[in-house]
């Protein structure tokens, strides 16, 4: 599953998680994740800011 | 001074370790000053009971408009901030959680003192309005609380104490407001709480408040419409601070008698002032830029924030006055925020500057001509109320003076 990261606060939106608080499930493919979506923590970036976490 | 400029000098100063480490290792516990707050109603409660003079009740505000000041003025500003080393040693100290922790039930016992003491013992209206602005302080004292925990939504204790805080005025809606509403709307004409050039305090409430509390409730509506939950439920994060509000206030009621219905109202009333001149002067007049082809604004810049730098002010304000650091950052815990240079300034700590926004011709004296500076004299680029936009054009706009 794909992880994405918030270039400023550093929170990573992880598929398999998803941002319960939010009322996004586990299991949210980010592509489901609307455009206007803030981060969840800071709220200051949005989905098209976030970048793709790389996986080892 | 240019945009560009500006923007370029907008960094946090850096430092020499060795010049500051003294301080800040000192300042750790300095921050205790902000149990000020908190605990000067309790003592002058106490000295008005004890002494018979009711005008004791009146030094907590005296304190809180004017002490500061004076003490703001004698110690100056705080020149440093925390290297990038040391941010990474102090951000997660736990420490300074634990100052807040041990603050907000001193906030509650302050509230709480101050509603036995006028209920219990004969004063003149004079003295009781004395003794219910110093509880509505300390319950704005805990918004500033609920503001910095509320920002820390992965912690659950931090978030639990925020709701705590913010309970005590009935400002329960605040973190959500706050969070997903400002900070994404910062310094543009759509925030309820961004004043604009020319809009007086008073005018500005009339707006900020109602708007905040709109907003506040759209967005808890539809998170919890998107967990499939109805708005009215215990999972509403605006209905659990305010359960807790109703909590504290039925039982004063219960315990002190009618007395606490005009008690409770200045309480409330005056927390809810304390944010509004709060937002009132954090972002006066300034204004993002909007990107014309994709229609967002600009990001939120160090520069979009009114800062004050003087130490007395910051310790017991928990830093909220490096402003521009904590829009840049908004997750980023008090003890690091730094001061930028090159970033709007106000003249005074907040404190001071909420008298000088009471007093409009003063505020409008002092601060629009700072304005119109930060603009480069082109009223285009500044946030303005409509009603005074020909006025403050005719007298300002100037934007040729720049290229000069």
């Amino acid at each position: 599953m794909a992880q994405y990261q918030c270039p400023d606060c550093g929170y990573i939106y992880d598929e398999d998680k998803g941002a319960e608080h939010e009322g996004y499930p586990s299991g949210t493919k980010w592509k489901d994740i609307p455009e206007d979506f803030p981060c969840p923590d800071c709220f200051v970036r949005e989905k098209p800011d976030f970048e793709e976490v790389k996986l080892k | 001074m240019s945009k560009e400029t500006a923007a370029m000098l907008s960094i946090p100063r850096s430092q020499e370790e060795g010049q500051i480490t003294t301080w800040i290792s000192l300042k750790k516990y300095a921050y205790l000053i902000s149990l000020v707050l908190p605990l000067a109603p309790i003592s002058s409660c106490y000295l008005a009971v004890t002494t018979g003079n009711g005008l004791w009740l009146w030094a907590t505000i005296v304190f809180w408009y004017f002490g500061i000041a004076l003490l703001d003025k004698y110690f100056g500003d705080d020149e440093a901030n925390p290297t990038d080393k040391m941010v990474e040693e102090l951000k997660s100290e736990e420490y300074y959680k634990k100052v807040m922790y041990l603050t907000v039930p001193l906030l509650w016992a302050g509230v709480i003192a101050c509603a036995y003491t006028v209920s219990q013992y004969e004063w003149s209206w004079f003295s009781f309005l004395g003794g219910a602005l110093s509880a509505g302080l300390v319950a704005g004292i805990g918004v500033n609380l609920g503001h910095e925990m509320g920002h820390k939504i992965n912690d659950r204790v931090q978030v639990f104490f925020a709701k705590m805080a913010l309970a005590l005025s009935g400002y329960g809606h605040f973190f959500i407001e706050h969070n997903k509403g400002h900070h994404k709307d910062v310094a543009t004409p759509e925030d309820p709480a961004s004043s604009r050039m020319g809009e007086s305090l008073y005018k500005f409430v009339k707006r900020e408040i109602p708007g905040a509390f709109r907003r506040a409730w759209e967005l808890e509506s539809a998170r919890l419409k998107r967990m499939g939950k109805s708005e009215w439920s215990f999972s509403n994060e605006i209905i659990q601070p305010a359960i807790a509000t109703i909590a504290l206030y039925s039982l004063l009621l219960a315990y002190f008698g009618p007395i606490m219905i005009p008690f409770l109202l200045i309480v409330a009333g005056f927390g809810y002032w304390q944010l509004t001149c709060a937002n009132y002067i954090e972002h006066y007049g300034l204004l993002r830029q909007k990107n014309e082809k994709t229609g967002r604004y600009e990001r939120c810049q160090p520069h979009h924030s009114w800062n004050a730098n003087q130490k007395v002010s910051n310790l017991i304000l928990l830093h909220l006055q490096r402003h521009s650091d904590h829009h840049a950052h908004p997750t980023r815990a008090y003890q690091v925020l730094r001061d930028y240079n090159g970033v709007p300034n106000l003249p005074a700590g907040y404190p001071l500057m909420f008298v000088y926004a009471m007093i409009p011709s003063v505020w409008f004296s002092i601060m629009d001509p700072k304005v119109v500076a930060w603009a480069g004299g082109d009223m285009d680029k500044v946030n303005i109320d409509a009603d005074k936009k020909d006025e403050l054009y005719s007298r300002y706009h100037n934007p040729e003076k720049k290229a000069a």
